[in-house]
């Protein structure tokens, strides 16, 4: 399958999947009004990389601010990675990155991992 | 506006400390406007980047939780009708703080859930906050147009300060929905 690039925006993070090494990375901001608009493409990517994922995914969430519209999406974005790490032959590693004084932003991570299951390492940059 | 002293409302705007204010339509192209005026005002003034980010992502909230009103507005009422036109002021609060006042009509039938919620949020501790965040992230699905329920939860949270509302009558249908956070 071919890789998903997406370039940053003004309200839009950088989107970089690549099939081959299973590497995702997510990277900017994220607050567009209408996160489903900018996100389809991504889920529906996801939906066909979970049929035949890379036997390591490692997922780079580099993300300055998001909106609760995108936190919807984000969630979605791991929740369609789950089956990829559910004991078979492939496995999903969430890297959260955080500046080290954005608390907020460490929480985020921190609620996720609550929320999914998947391993996450908070990664303080 | 024939009788209109534009002195004296730049004088009251001026008092008020109002940095930015806007009055009509609410689009998307207008608030990525909104948010790069506002984010040069903050690096010229040298904010500091963690208070820096809480307002930016306060403000973000506040001005999307209006823009997702007038869409629903706009297919009930035509894009020209009143009831499409909003307000939003930034400025500053007492105590080094900022403010950001929005205000837009919503219909009579919201008023009662919308006052529910809103008192109920305002009695949360950041405790029950956090955790009403998450039930909502988990269980509930985004609207057709990308709105999560989520943002008066997340600006109540982030701005760790009560939200402060209120609602003008209007008319028998509609009424004037305020909603004002303070960042610290």
């Amino acid at each position: 399958m071919d890789p998903l690039i997406i370039e940053e925006s003004i309200k839009t993070p950088s989107i970089t999947f690549n099939p081959g090494t299973g590497t995702l990375e997510i990277k900017g901001k994220s607050i567009p009004e209408n996160s489903l608009e900018f996100y389809k493409p991504v889920f529906e990517w996801l939906d066909a990389y979970s049929k035949s994922p890379a036997p390591n995914t490692e997922v780079h969430i580099r993300l300055d601010y998001f909106n609760t519209s995108s936190s919807k999406c984000l969630l979605d974005i791991f929740r369609r990675l789950e089956p990829a790490n559910s004991g078979g032959s492939s496995s999903v590693k969430v890297h959260w990155f955080y500046e080290s004084d954005d608390e907020d932003m460490m929480e985020a991570g921190d609620d996720y991992q609550a929320l999914v299951k998947l391993p996450f390492t908070l990664i303080k940059v | 506006m024939a009788n209109l002293n534009i002195y004296e409302l730049f004088r009251r705007m001026e008092a008020e400390d109002i940095i930015l204010s806007f009055k009509g339509d609410i689009t998307q192209d207008l608030l990525s406007s909104v948010y790069q005026i506002m984010e040069a005002r903050l690096d010229s003034e040298r904010e500091e980047p963690k208070r820096k980010k809480k307002f930016y992502h306060i403000l973000v909230e506040c001005l999307q939780n209006v823009y997702h009103h007038m869409v629903d507005l706009k297919e009930e009422h035509g894009a020209e009708a009143m009831e499409s036109t909003a307000i939003f002021m930034i400025g500053y609060g007492p105590d080094n703080s900022y403010r950001i006042v929005t205000g837009n009509f919503i219909s009579v039938d919201y008023i009662e859930g919308l006052r529910t919620k809103l008192e109920h949020i305002n009695k949360l501790s950041p405790e029950e906050l956090k955790a009403e965040y998450l039930q909502q992230l988990s269980t509930t699905e985004l609207s057709e147009k990308g709105g999560a329920g989520l943002g008066l939860i997340d600006m109540a949270r982030k701005s760790g300060q009560k939200l402060d509302f209120d609602f003008y009558h209007v008319s028998d249908t509609h009424s004037f929905f305020s909603l004002g956070v303070t960042v610290h």
